[in-house]
């Protein structure tokens, strides 16, 4: 962006952008001036086209072959085979008895995951846009407090997690500190999920709680002085007019974190590595694991599963829409 | 906005009984409190540590600040010796340098007499004398010398996708914003409506494909294979569009009157006055891109290629975990996002809000 400032690359970009224009007004002088609309999508289409839409319908065709080469044209057409392989169980709510018991585990995994992050995130940020929206000293310094976490990489949140919870770690000795008993948190099966929500939580709470903030915001004062006026006390105010005016928002909330956290990979890659066991292995890594990560790469089981994956998206998606037609028509 | 902001609070003020301060208060900065410990803390934890030497880390309970032995000049002895306070036999106390160590048993000598004869004390007897004092070492190594971590790379590639995605996706969503807003052609609407249908759709779910297609096109371990596949965002079409949408047509009818071609209504009109949803577009490309971690994993898989966060991954997954390397090279890596939001913060804390909403 400096750069812009640079007489050089200024008028490089001079250059660049005159020479733009001497080939698109010939086009223009042509095509006329409304059609000029489908050279300006042209680009973006293209590399929508090639990098979005085409290996969304190859994905199809991936996931109906077998063999472990990366090229279509090498690979065995299985037809659902590698459906058959992850939908093979003797009791679905039983992961040990699925062939792809990994598979079943990440579903089971990535349930309960979203259903205690999502909840959390609702709570946390919900709580936090209310008390950053009272009459406050320094809202802006607190109001950075809860974001800045969401701009660090997940690596980066992920190591300074692993790092409080180490075995010789801060937390440990605050525990012990209590009088508790120190652990390796994150290598204990009952611990190792709830910090896992516990870090995406902290991690990813600032975002939706300036979402939710600016909702508060925007409710009209009127309305508040209104119920004041019938004599409504704080928690009325907040049962009858904060709550349904700040419903469309907290929707918006609910989709976004939920759609999230079904994809979620990163902090937990870096974090357990999905251990311990596969305690903490959810969908994504699964996918990621079968088709990149392991010796055999196949690519068929992951493309398969990832179709699981996208049809789960596009469920809760198509419930959202529904809703949210439903709220708006209420 | 700000005035509703002033008579919201006036009307908090007035509800809660002028200036007094009442239960409510003590509540709301308690949770701003421990909210502020909990947010701040952890980072502040890791920054104090990156400081410490390897030594120092593995200290349990963690002292607060990094300390370190301190190392004393001797004359005669090349190298600086560690510093211990001894408990002697007749059960005094005093300063002594530690020449070496057999077995449970050091060999010490007085710092401030070196030429006396060296004295033999138990090591139960001693304890390191310490002083605070910041391990740069461990910032400083792996810049310079450490085989498997090459920070220099990873930051430039970091700062090349980074920086050559987000203009990418600006021209390139800014122009497909365009063509959707201003001009009426066949198909314009069936375009939007697939653009933006794949805004539920992430990259997780197409995985295999997209890495068959970047291996034939030989983008496999280039920059260029993680930069061009998530360039054209639905997000930054649609955010770029809705706003678009209230420019008024006017400005561009008179631009083609004095003449203008289209790229020039484009590049001299559209662009400038678009600024505040392209910045807030800029803005969410760096924070993606900049952290974008599961992509390159698959497209990088050569050393030279990684990109931080891939090599940071890298270097904490080795089986040694050198912690100290770690935690130093950790904070390098939060640092420039750290300074950017130190600057932006009011910024970009709006900006997120307001396009959040739509």
């Amino acid at each position: 962006m400096l750069g812009l400032f640079d007489p050089v690359a200024r008028s490089f970009l001079l250059l660049l952008v005159t020479a733009v224009d001497r080939v698109l007004t010939p086009i223009q002088r042509r095509v006329g001036i409304d059609r000029m609309g489908y050279i300006f999508v042209l680009p973006n289409l293209l590399i929508f086209g090639i990098f979005v839409l085409f290996p969304m319908l190859l994905n199809f065709y991936y996931a109906m072959t077998g063999g472990t080469k990366l090229f279509p044209a090498d690979r065995p057409f299985v037809g659902l085979g590698n459906f058959e392989n992850l939908f093979d169980c003797e009791d679905f709510l039983s992961p040990n008895s699925c062939q792809e018991d990994l598979f079943w585990r990440g579903i089971f995994n990535t349930i309960q995951y979203v259903i205690l992050q999502v909840s959390g995130i609702v709570l946390f940020s919900l709580a936090t846009a209310l008390v950053l929206n009272r009459r406050i000293v320094a809202r802006g310094f607190f109001r950075s407090v809860f974001f800045y976490p969401v701009l660090l990489s997940p690596v980066v949140v992920a190591l300074i997690w692993k790092w409080v919870l180490q075995h010789e770690g801060v937390l440990n000795a605050i525990v012990e500190i209590f009088g508790g008993e120190s652990r390796r948190w994150l290598l204990d099966t009952n611990w190792a999920m709830f910090w896992v929500v516990f870090v995406s939580v902290w991690a990813l709470m600032g975002f939706y709680t300036l979402i939710l903030l600016a909702g508060l915001q925007s409710i009209p004062p009127e309305l508040y002085e209104a119920s004041s006026i019938d004599g409504a006390n704080t928690w009325q105010d907040f049962r009858f007019v904060t709550l349904p005016l700040l419903m469309p928002t907290m929707f918006v909330v609910l989709v976004l974190s939920l759609i999230r956290a079904v994809q979620m990979f990163d902090h937990i890659f870096v974090l357990t590595g999905g251990g311990p066991g596969t305690r903490t292995q959810l969908m994504v890594q699964y996918i990621y694991t079968t088709g990149f990560s392991n010796q055999i790469q196949l690519f068929g089981l992951s493309a398969a599963a990832s179709m699981v994956l996208g049809i789960s998206l596009l469920i809760l998606t198509l419930l959202q829409l529904r809703v949210g037609n439903q709220s708006s028509l209420a | 906005m700000p005035a509703d902001r002033i008579s919201i609070s006036q009307f908090l003020l007035k509800r809660s009984g002028g200036a007094r301060i009442d239960l409510s208060d003590v509540l709301t900065y308690l949770y701003l409190t421990l909210g502020t410990i909990l947010m701040f803390g952890p980072v502040l934890w890791l920054v104090a540590s990156s400081f410490k030497t390897q030594a120092g880390l593995v200290k349990y309970p963690p002292p607060l600040l990094p300390y370190q032995q301190v190392q004393v000049e001797v004359e005669g002895y090349d190298k600086p010796l560690p510093l211990f306070k001894v408990t002697l036999g007749d059960g005094s106390l005093r300063e002594l340098a530690q020449v070496r160590r057999v077995g449970i048993e050091a060999q010490m000598v007085d710092p401030a007499n070196p030429a006396a004869e060296t004295i033999k004390v138990n090591i139960r007897q001693r304890e390191p004398v310490e002083e605070v004092r910041l391990a740069w070492e461990n910032y400083l190594d792996p810049l310079v010398e450490l085989e498997n971590f090459d920070f220099f790379t990873y930051l430039k590639n970091s700062v090349i996708v980074t920086t050559v995605a987000t203009v990418i996706t600006l021209v390139i969503n800014s122009m497909a914003a365009f063509a959707l807003s201003k001009y009426r052609f066949k198909g314009r609407d069936a375009i939007f409506v697939l653009f933006i249908s794949t805004l539920m759709i992430p990259i997780t779910v197409i995985l295999v494909p997209v890495f068959l297609v970047i291996t034939s096109i030989g983008w496999k371990n280039n920059l260029w294979g993680v930069i061009i596949p998530g360039a054209a965002t639905p997000t930054g079409i649609f955010l770029l569009r809705q706003y678009m949408l209230t420019i008024p047509d006017e400005l561009l009818d008179a631009a083609r009157i004095d003449g203008a071609s289209e790229w020039h209504i484009y590049w001299r009109i559209i662009l400038p006055l678009a600024r505040p949803a392209l910045a807030v577009l800029a803005i969410f490309s760096v924070m993606w891109r900049w952290n974008d971690f599961l992509w390159p994993l698959i497209v990088l898989s050569q050393n030279d290629y990684f990109t931080l966060q891939v090599g940071l991954n890298a270097f904490q997954g080795e089986l040694q975990i050198q912690w100290h390397y770690v935690l130093a090279m950790t904070v390098v890596t939060l640092l420039p996002i750290t300074l950017v939001f130190a600057f932006l913060q009011r910024f970009i804390t709006t900006g997120i809000a307001t396009t959040g909403m739509k």
